[in-house]
């Protein structure tokens, strides 16, 4: 069935693709649709008009492609390799090396920390032979193309702070986001869409939900807030029009609307009124671009097999990161993805087996088709979750089934493009995989690195609130220079 | 852009040292970057140090480079420790003032801020402003808000005709010091519904605009005045702003985002407002109304102000960095709502631009420390779970007798969290880098010595801290209140920064009519209602709000006041105006939260699937016309037609909401339900009159815009409406009409209906429509 269903898009797809050719229809026609100043705030001609002087220097990433597993997947089934883990499975975790660490109250009460391995194996891949487990062939036949970082820690370890830490800076909320941060910084590259778009999916496993404070806009302003499409009939919300209602009618309304408005600039001399038709104007030209960006159907075959067949699915994370890219190539500064369904404190090896099924072939799609169109190197695209998971089980430990709790001192992540030094594996933790050994990577860090790929000095992009200036890395931070190429 | 920023800028720079200036010069260009004749410490000097050298050479110690502190002249006159001959500031003497060498050096070794530091350098201007200051002495003085107010002299004015109260007076004096004239009176119309939506949220109706149309007699403003602030609405209006503040929703906020019952509170706030209670007595009750000796339960049900923050649900937290968590909420909202000020800088560290010590922040986080309450009370679950530890049930007999304003509408179990303190004093540290298990030094109840020291003589408890709050010399507490009042109705506070009176904050653009206000707000007694009034008789509040070409060049910002306020409505009001313009809007005060139409899947896509709130049910019949301040707020997803308009997500208190004009508020305006309902059902209201087409656009134009169309404005729309019974077919029209359930009355004219929907629809979507004019 599925696959009847699949052949049958295909050929559409195909024919769709070929007449849309002769059409010329792509991002350079949709070009013409631009409207300058959309969504870039209430005035000014280009980007750099947000803050003088950014970028900083050359950057290396335009734009920010951000695969958030939201949940907190295992780095112990996916990219940190521990055989000895499963050499002393079912073994007290040494006490010498959980040392100080404070345990959330799910397994701080548990009377034994049994060390579980993997019950997945691994292989190595590509030329720098990096260790990837069975759960992610795609992501590992990639190896050559992305970085993987087997040592980023945080200070949170509960979903909600550590989160909110990843996407902000900080843990508490109410901080503007990093899209918010790099809207804020270097505006939007083309004008007819958001700088900062959000793209949500669900799997499975275990959720915990996200929280429109993780695209929150902070203290700045609010056309800086990440702007959530969906792949539902409605990408936008309110986009559509009523039914009944055609593109002529709509033209037609918004033409006595200007005349009546312009009726009260001219008695009131506000600039706003004049500001508020050129809105309308501007939601109106959304209208016509943000569908054709958000229509899959003309996706040729060889894409669509790519990515896998649920990337004709709305709504899935496979749909979701093919509208990424398309995103992204029109000019969306920052993607943000989230796929929740990580959180597997129990039933592990079967629920994480799900969440890897939904997302490792189109993880890996993305970064091969923007290598293929040569948008790698400008497009920065991140993978991970916001904490790792312990090495000894919650709960009971089965051969073939345990669970992990929140574990904060070391986990992986994977970066690929936008300058970042493809195939290699940056950092070392102890075969507990419990520590970090070598190389050490804060969430600041982190941050600061990512703004450096886009030219910007993260001591530097700064916004005065309540007294303050307040920065994406706080008043931390150091740009991973080993990383960069 | 860039350049309209930039010349709002020197503008408030401009009038800022006009404020101590004294020249009297008349039709000075904005961009002058004049000297004034009189350096003003507080005025001219401190914004520069405060933001570019206190970073390094401030109050907070352990960031302090070179053991130099220039916040206070003590250390700033003293020889440098590094350098004994050397001194920061020698008053008079230029040559032998470091300070001015150091900024105005070249040598990247030397200069001041350090390259290093990311702080910029100080401009041409600054440079000359510092070098005048230093000649005239380098004086410094305390800082303007932590000097008590004291009534000013009300100033003379040359045009006497033009004041009609005390507020005019100071406005006025200011506008002439620039050569301002003020706008004239707005006209009645736009006047009314100026007044109706900053004293009802509400547009007038028909009938109200009829009356004081007709009404001639001198004081017919007067009257509207109070015929509007004796309706309920009135509480309702004052009390939206309240909500922001004290970050009230109808959800936990973390994670699960399980539902709470906190809504009896809201109704207690709008019941405060219309019964106006001091806001001496309505601070005290929200902040210790629990320890007040034979409390009321209306004063308990009060306290849960300090409730509203969000708690946890998150099974594997730890529970005393939640706990911890509440309690800096607390601190924080503390400072920023009823003081003006940002204490949380202290948090973590000594403030660094305020002189606000860590220990200071947790002598205040004391007060807060003893609630009898758990980080982790309960995950999440049934209607056990709606209100946390401590709380207080509300009977139905409560109801019936004293918490008559409470709307429980069932009979069912209804909880509220509130405050209460266990029996056991809480010791409290001072919390190293702000962290929950690194204690300090232990502190005791107090408050920042630069704002009042805490009497000994007050009980070392909320009560004593709100009796603090209301001393006569406590500088911030009224002036704070005044302010955020006046920016409601002016859409500007006379300190801009609402929330930060500090350092760092804008300075006052009027300091004598902030203090007037302030000192006349406290001798009344506390009068919310009277200052309300106040403001709104004056003729500065009256004003046209017409911006003159010349005066928004030469005050964009309206500084001056010399138009009056002309702003978009708030996200809730804009619901309130289409329901209410429609006939559609349910009056109904208080109660249970509802969720009308939104958007499917919002929730469903955030949620993690757990607790009341994971789908959204929407709510049908009346309850889908209730006001926008009563549509249920999810924090993890709070109501969308609300955010595109700028409302809080009342994660943390909010003193001030940003005001955006983006193309996502124009799609909401064409396409949410909410809107095409409103025009449909006026649409077949109004046919159903037996007048013509163009009486029925009439009406609907007066009952959206709250003015008479004008004949230009009538021409537009008639001819409009006329194309649209041409041009609509019945197949389209029964496609539009399908929207909403509020039913169609039946043997309606499906093409007609359709027609004049559209023309509605139009008129909703005017700028004038959702704009307080």
């Amino acid at each position: 069935m599925e696959k009847e269903f699949l052949e049958h898009r295909l050929g559409i797809n195909r024919r769709k693709f070929l007449s849309s050719l002769s059409l010329g229809i792509g991002s350079v026609a949709l070009g013409s649709l631009l409207i300058p100043d959309l969504f870039s705030g209430l005035g000014g001609d280009n980007a750099a008009d947000f803050i003088p002087g950014l970028p900083n220097f050359a950057p290396k990433a335009k734009r920010i492609i951000y695969l958030f597993q939201d949940g907190a997947p295992s780095q112990l089934e996916s990219f940190d390799y521990k055989p000895k883990l499963r050499e002393m499975m079912g073994q007290e975790l040494p006490a010498s090396v959980r040392g100080n660490q404070i345990l959330t109250g799910m397994t701080a009460n548990q009377k034994s920390y049994p060390l579980a391995g993997s019950f997945y194996d691994f292989k190595q891949y590509g030329k720098n032979g990096a260790w990837v487990s069975d759960l992610f062939p795609h992501i590992g036949s990639i190896a050559d193309d992305i970085c993987i970082i087997k040592t980023i820690y945080t200070e949170a370890i509960n979903h909600d702070p550590a989160l909110t830490f990843f996407q902000t800076g900080a843990q508490q909320g109410n901080r503007p986001s990093m899209g918010s941060w790099v809207s804020y910084g270097l505006g939007s590259e083309n004008k007819n869409l958001p700088a900062f778009t959000v793209l949500l999916s669900k799997g499975k496993g275990n959720g915990q939900g996200v929280y429109s404070k993780l695209w929150s806009n902070g203290f700045l302003d609010s056309i800086h807030q990440g702007v959530l499409f969906s792949s539902s009939e409605n990408p936008v919300l309110y986009l559509n029009d009523p039914d009944g209602l055609d593109r002529q009618e709509r033209r037609k309304m918004l033409d006595k609307l200007a005349e009546l408005n312009d009726i009260s600039a001219k008695e009131f001399h506000d600039p706003e009124i004049t500001t508020k038709v050129q809105q309308y104007e501007m939601a109106y030209r959304m209208q016509t671009a943000v569908p054709d960006i958000m229509d899959v159907s003309k996706e040729p075959d060889d894409i669509v097999k790519l990515y896998g067949p649920d990337c004709l699915v709305p709504g899935t994370y496979a749909a979701n990161c093919l509208l990424a890219r398309k995103l992204s190539e029109n000019g969306v500064r920052f993607v943000q993805l989230y796929h929740q369904g990580w959180d597997q404190h129990t039933n592990l090896p079967k629920e994480m087996a799900g969440q890897a099924m939904d997302v490792d072939q189109a993880s890996a799609a993305l970064v091969t088709d923007l290598k293929q169109r040569g948008l790698l190197d400008e497009t920065l695209v991140i993978w991970g979750g916001e904490f790792g998971r312990t090495n000894y089980s919650q709960g009971k430990l089965l051969k073939d089934n345990y669970g992990r709790d929140h574990h904060p001192r070391c986990f992986s992540i994977w970066m690929a493009g936008g300058g970042i030094t493809p195939g290699i594996v940056y950092g070392e933790t102890d075969d507990f995989g419990y520590n970090i050994v070598r190389n050490p990577v804060h969430v600041h860090d982190f941050h600061a690195t990512i703004l450096n790929q886009l030219g910007i000095d993260h001591t530097k992009l700064t916004f005065k609130s309540l007294g303050r200036r307040y920065r994406l890395t706080d008043v931390a931070g150091n740009v991973v220079r080993d990383i960069i190429s | 852009m860039r350049l309209k920023v930039f010349i709002a800028v020197l503008f408030v720079a401009g009038v800022l040292i006009g404020v101590n200036a004294c020249h009297s010069s008349s039709e000075k260009s904005v961009a002058s970057e004049d000297i004034p004749d009189t350096i003003s410490y507080n005025f001219n000097i401190r914004p520069i140090l405060s933001d570019k050298c206190f970073k390094c050479h401030g109050p907070d110690a352990n960031k302090r480079q070179a053991n130099l502190r220039l916040d206070i002249p003590e250390s700033a006159y003293a020889a440098l420790k590094d350098d004994p001959k050397t001194h920061a500031l020698v008053p008079g003497d230029l040559g032998a003032s470091e300070l001015y060498r150091r900024v105005t050096s070249t040598d990247s070794e030397e200069m001041m801020p350090t390259p290093k530091s990311g702080l910029k350098r100080l401009t041409p201007y600054e440079v000359a402003l510092v070098k005048k200051w230093i000649r005239q002495g380098a004086k410094y003085e305390k800082h303007w808000a932590f000097v008590p107010p004291k009534s000013p002299a009300i100033p003379a004015v040359e045009d006497k005709a033009w004041p009609k109260n005390t507020i005019d007076y100071f406005v006025l004096h200011k506008q002439e010091q620039k050569g301002f004239t003020p706008n004239p009176e707005a006209d009645k119309e736009r006047l009314l519904k100026r007044l109706s939506f900053d004293l009802n949220g509400l547009p007038p109706d028909i009938a109200t605009m009829d009356k004081f149309l007709a009404d001639k007699r001198p004081d017919a403003y007067e009257r509207m005045v109070d015929e509007l602030m004796a309706r309920p609405q009135y509480g309702e209006k004052m009390a939206l702003h309240w909500l922001d503040i004290a970050r009230f929703a109808d959800s936990h906020g973390y994670q699960d985002d399980n539902y709470r019952t906190q809504w009896p509170w809201r109704d207690w706030v709008i019941h405060a407002y219309n019964e106006n209670l001091p806001y001496k007595d309505f601070i005290t009750w929200q902040l210790a109304g629990d320890l007040i000796p034979n409390h009321t339960e209306e004063q308990l049900l009060a306290t849960g102000f300090n409730r509203n923050h969000k708690i946890t649900e998150e099974g594997g937290v730890i529970d005393e960095e939640y706990r911890v968590s509440y309690v800096t909420d607390r601190t924080n909202t503390f400072g920023k709502a009823l003081l003006g000020i940002s204490l949380e800088c202290a948090h973590c560290h000594d403030h660094k631009f305020d002189p606000f010590s860590q220990k200071e922040y947790y002598q205040v986080f004391s007060f807060f420390n003893s609630v009898k309450e758990a980080g982790l009370q309960s995950t999440v679950g049934g209607p056990e779970t709606y209100a946390k530890r401590p709380m207080m049930q509300i009977s139905n007999a409560d109801v019936k007798n004293i918490l008559k304003f409470v709307n429980k509408q069932d009979t069912g179990r209804l909880i509220v969290s509130v405050m209460g303190d266990s029996e056991v004093y809480r010791k409290t540290y001072i919390l190293k880098r702000g962290n929950y298990d690194t204690h300090g030094d232990e502190v005791f109840p107090g408050t920042p010595k630069a704002i009042l020291p805490f009497n000994p003589n007050y009980p070392k408890n909320r009560l004593g801290l709100a009796e603090w709050l209301f001393d006569d010399k406590n500088p911030l507490t009224a002036r704070a209140y005044v302010n955020q009042i006046w920016e409601e109705f002016f859409g500007r506070g006379i300190v801009k920064t609402l929330g930060d009176f500090g350092m760092q904050g804008d300075l006052p653009s009027n300091p004598e009519l902030l203090d007037w206000l302030a000192v006349d707000f406290k001798t009344h007694g506390w009068n919310i209602k009277r200052l309300v009034k106040e403001i709104v008789m004056s003729a500065t509040y009256r004003q046209s709000a017409v911006v003159a070409p010349d005066k928004y060049k030469n005050d964009p910002d309206n500084v001056l006041l010399a138009r009056g306020p002309r702003k978009r409505l708030p996200a809730e009001f804009i619901r309130d105006m289409v329901l209410a313009s429609s006939g559609l809007l349910n009056k109904t005060i208080g109660g249970p939260s509802v969720n009308p139409y939104q958007p499917p899947g919002l929730w469903e896509s955030t949620t993690s699937g757990r607790g009341q709130l994971a789908s959204y049910r929407q709510v049908h019949g009346p309850n889908l016309y209730r006001r926008g301040m009563y549509t249920l707020i999810k924090r993890t997803s709070p109501p969308v037609e609300m955010a595109i308009f700028d409302a809080s997500n009342r994660d943390q208190c909010e003193v001030m909401r940003l005001r955006t004009n983006t193309p996502l508020q124009a799609l909401e305006m064409m396409n949410d339900p909410t809107m095409l309902e409103s025009a449909r059902v006026l649409s077949a209201k109004l046919l159903q009159e037996k007048n013509q087409p163009k009486d029925k656009i009439y009406e609907a134009f007066r009952r959206i815009i709250c003015r008479k169309p004008s004949g230009q404005e009538m021409t537009i729309l008639n001819s409009y409406y006329a194309d649209q019974l041409k041009s609509m077919n019945e197949k389209n029209a029964e496609k539009l009409l399908n929207v909403g359930e509020y039913p169609i009355p039946a043997g309606m004219d499906k093409i007609t209906l359709a027609a004049m929907m559209k023309v509605i629809d139009t008129i909703y979507n005017l700028e004038e429509a959702i704009t307080k004019t």
